[in-house]
């Protein structure tokens, strides 16, 4: 524990009288002692909140901008993955044609040493016990069942409805879950809290499977196995991450190819259809819409139940029309600031804690109209009898490719697409991407990138164009699992406990009966015997969210140093702690409290003022690399998680190798996209993806390795001889 | 006091961007308010140690009239801004904290029973509620002997924040 023995404010007066609290034990003295106490503990956790507060706003903050230049590089990457990649269109052995009536999984063998679990279809409940329980032993499924299981998932999905109604009439209640990412403890949790799917007790998955957590695989195969076996009462939504670009980003993609070192590509290929086939809502008796992100006013379920889903590949991955007009818009509003009203903030502990399991109560939506007018109110059995030839046909036949023509250059850009193809594209992107706000009117996401910010009159009109109640989606941690916006209207519910940092936040799962009042339940996964103080939990998390925040302000070195000096004007190294503050947040545009959080990135003069450039002394590489140019070295810092995922999609067989050529290649097309300076000169071996991680970021300064590789120093060293 | 202008004017705006900051991180819907129960955090955040009671006889100055449960910024600054100024609710030394701890200690044994303690927090003063008394409890409660070692504790409630 803490051995520190000094007051930590500024202020040491002795106002308690002395005497009185030394000797005896008198009930005044108790009471006197009990205060005093009592004073100062809460003080104790307020200072521990406030860090708590900050640190939560760090992470959001940087997960969002992370998300906005993934997606600012999204004519980028579509042009790319056009040039480099051969996911689209001509692959060779595409596994899910089935042109001998043979699929492809079907020829791989299963070795006697294999010792996991061994599927057949049409799967049981053994089967989905026996999965269970083999990822509770760390084992892994054989990639033939991992395909062949996605194969079915396929099948299954080309003709299940693009919004899928459900009814509470035949089921007590139905689960709701949000954001799972990768962690699989979580789901296991919630299982077992809640009971395995089942007839009795159906679960919607609102997206987000996967990426950031190190098992997307193994939920997903649980999920997929699940809704294969109920096929009534497991249902899954599309996600933000059920995108097959975001996953070269966030993980997903490495993980398979990990896990799977044969068959991984073709997994990922399987999987790309599969996710583009997910239904993108999920309606409960036409009362209760549930969505993964959220709404725009230009939401059109109608028209949402009508379109091709799975022309949706990703968000990153416009329809040809869009991308010029996209550039445009992007230049236009580059430099204006981030939205203040952006953020939700973390959700009130003590406060919400106390609304467990009470209903938001659906308010006054006068519920007269539940005629069947709109096609959303129509009963499920309609909607998946309604045959959709071309849907099948196109998935299934060997040009559906058509429909993202591969480019040559840049020129071809301009191909003319169906206009309802972007609406389309726009629709889902919408629903898939967006955050509600407070203030009323519909705004682009600038923070994400993508999607909109909805406001409270956004819900109104849309829950009352259809006739509905509440809004149910996921796509944003909360602190406490869940929380509840727009007068109760809207749900946020979020099932990856420990998200940003252990002990960051709860998870959350809701359940509707018929009633359909919301009933909460919350869950946090804890690996350690001991429960975490709340200390301990809160300096963990503001630790690395720290360390973020320096590299954020490291890969910025030059702007920030750039508007320091303009507030120096007299060259001392030091400016006011204001100035300091509103420098920062004027390059880095993350909305920190900065001045709350300076004395933890930067030193303080003597006479009050900040010592500006000690806020690179953490990260900045200084002599270790010499041969090195600081703007080079922050330009890689900077885009190095658009650089891996670049390096991610032209590293076709996904080996983790790249060919010096591709490097070469990649970095003059991205510099030339950043208008950064690329030299070229030539270094003789192939390149290491593997070593280049974050981890090796902010500790791979010192020690060089022997090959070409791609940690930090490597890639420095590449990118700076080539000339 | 004032005879400075300049440099009292400089030191209040210093003092009311810290207010600002402090209250801005728990303004969760971005439009200059903040729940009333989240006040007491904000001011103890910047350093204060009010009582219950002080704090109590601030939220009924500042707590909004028409929109109730929640405080404006342009009414917490001023107030807040005069207890920075005028050094209102100074910390208690931290010597004081442990001779408290020593004054429930009435056997002198050096540690507290969990069931002492609580009995003291929950019954006495200001009373802690069952939240503040369980999380206090995980912090302070030695797990392999199972008592309070109450200087111990001290150490960590009074180290420095970084």
């Amino acid at each position: 524990m803490g051995c520190g023995t000094s007051v930590s404010t500024e202020d040491q007066g002795k106002k308690l009288d002395r005497d009185e609290s030394t000797k005896g034990s008198c009930p005044a003295l108790t009471m006197k002692a009990a205060i005093l106490i009592q004073r100062w503990y809460r003080r104790y956790i307020a200072r521990l909140e406030m860090r708590r507060r900050y640190t939560w706003n760090i992470f959001q903050s940087i997960e969002y901008a992370g998300e906005q230049e993934q997606l600012q590089l999204s004519s980028f990457f579509s042009f790319m993955l056009d040039n480099f990649t051969p996911l689209n269109g001509s692959s060779p052995c595409d596994p899910m044609t089935e042109d001998g009536g043979v699929a492809r999984y079907e020829l791989i063998d299963v070795e006697q040493s294999y010792c996991g679990p061994h599927l057949s279809f049409p799967l049981s409940v053994n089967h989905t016990n026996a999965l269970l329980s083999a990822y509770k032993d760390q084992q892994t499924l054989h990639a033939r069942y991992v395909l062949q299981l996605l194969h079915e998932t396929m099948k299954f999905l080309e003709q299940m409805p693009n919004i899928i109604h459900l009814s509470t009439s035949y089921y007590k209640e139905i689960t709701i879950c949000g954001d799972l990412h990768g962690s699989l403890d979580d789901l296991l949790l919630i299982f077992y809290k809640n009971g395995l799917p089942s007839a009795n007790n159906p679960y919607v998955f609102n997206g987000d499977f996967v990426d950031r957590g190190k098992k997307s695989v193994e939920i997903i195969i649980i999920l997929f196995a699940f809704m294969l076996l109920y096929p009534d009462h497991m249902h899954l939504n599309r996600g933000n991450h059920e995108d097959h670009i975001m996953n070269l980003r966030y993980g997903f993609t490495k993980e398979v190819m990990q896990k799977y070192k044969t068959h991984g590509r073709d997994i990922l290929q399987l999987l790309q259809d599969v996710f583009s086939l997910l239904p993108v809502a999920t309606v409960i008796d036409s009362k209760v819409l549930i969505v993964h992100g959220g709404i725009s006013d230009m939401t059109d379920l109608n028209f949402l139940d009508s379109i091709e889903r799975h022309k949706v590949k990703s968000a990153l991955r416009l329809p040809r029309r869009t991308i010029d007009s996209v550039m445009v818009t992007r230049c236009s509003s580059q430099g204006k600031g981030a939205v203040r009203s952006r953020r939700r903030g973390p959700a009130r502990r003590s406060r919400l804690r106390n609304h467990s399991g009470r209903s938001s109560s659906s308010s006054s939506s006068s519920s007269s109209s539940s005629s069947s007018s709109s096609s959303l109110c129509s009963p499920r059995v309609s909607s998946r009898s309604r045959p959709r030839p071309s849907l099948a046909s196109s998935v299934l036949s060997p040009t559906h490719s058509s429909y993202v023509p591969c480019l040559d250059s840049m020129a071809s850009i301009a191909i003319e697409t169906q206009p309802t193809e972007e609406e389309e594209w726009k629709q889902v992107v919408d629903l898939l991407w967006s955050d509600p706000k407070i203030q009323d009117g519909c705004t682009p996401n600038t923070f994400r990138g993508g999607g909109c910010y909805f406001g409270p009159d956004v819900t109104r009109a849309l829950l009352q164009r259809h006739g509905l109640r509440l809004l149910i989606r996921s796509h944003q941690c909360k602190q406490e699992g869940y929380e509840l916006c727009h007068d109760g209207q809207v749900i946020t519910i979020f099932s990856a406990s420990n998200y940003y940092e252990v002990g960051s936040n709860r998870g959350a799962y809701v359940k509707l009966g018929p009633d359909l009042a919301p009933r909460f339940f919350q869950y946090q996964v804890s690996r350690c015997t001991r429960k975490l103080t709340l200390h301990q939990r809160v300096s963990a998390a503001e630790d690395s969210a720290l360390k973020a925040l320096q590299e954020k302000l490291f890969a910025h070195r030059s702007e920030l140093v750039a508007t320091f000096q303009q507030y120096d004007k007299h060259s001392t190294g030091a400016i006011s702690p204001s100035d300091w503050a509103q420098a920062v947040e004027s390059v880095l545009r993350l909305d920190l409290p900065w001045r709350t959080l300076r004395p933890r990135l930067a030193r303080l003069s003597q006479d009050g003022d900040v010592e500006y450039l000690s806020c690179f002394d953490n990260i900045y590489p200084s002599k270790t690399a010499p041969q090195v140019t600081p703007n080079l070295a922050e330009t890689l810092y900077r885009y190095r998680t658009d650089l891996e995922t670049i390096f991610n999609i032209i590293d076709k067989d996904h080996s983790g190798l790249i060919s010096i050529e591709e490097f070469r290649h990649t970095w003059k097309l991205f510099s030339t996209h950043l208008r950064v300076a690329a030299e070229d000169r030539r270094p003789s071996s192939r390149t290491d993806l593997s070593s280049w991680r974050p981890s090796g970021w902010c500790i791979g300064w010192e020690r060089p390795r022997r090959r070409t590789e791609f940690n930090i120093k490597g890639l420095i060293k590449t990118a700076s001889t080539l000339s | 006091m004032a005879e400075d202008k300049d440099g009292a004017e400089a030191a209040v705006s210093e003092v009311h961007k810290k207010i600002s900051a402090a209250f801005n991180l728990f303004d969760d819907e971005s439009n200059t308010t903040v729940d009333v129960r989240e006040v007491g955090t904000i001011i103890r955040s910047l350093g204060c140690f009010p009582t219950e009671a002080e704090l109590h006889e601030i939220l009924t100055e500042i707590e909004d009239e028409e929109l109730t449960g929640l405080v404006r910024l342009e009414k917490f600054l001023p107030v807040m801004t005069k207890v920075l100024m005028e050094r209102k609710f100074r910390p208690v030394p931290e010597e004081l904290l442990l001779q408290a701890f020593e004054v429930l200690d009435q056997e002198k044994k050096g540690y507290l029973e969990p069931e002492e303690l609580k009995r003291f927090m929950t019954q006495e003063g200001e009373p802690f509620s069952n939240d503040e008394m369980e999380e206090m409890l995980s912090a302070a409660v030695d797990p392999d002997k199972n008592v309070i070692f109450y200087k111990d504790f001290v150490g960590m409630m009074t180290v420095r924040d970084p």
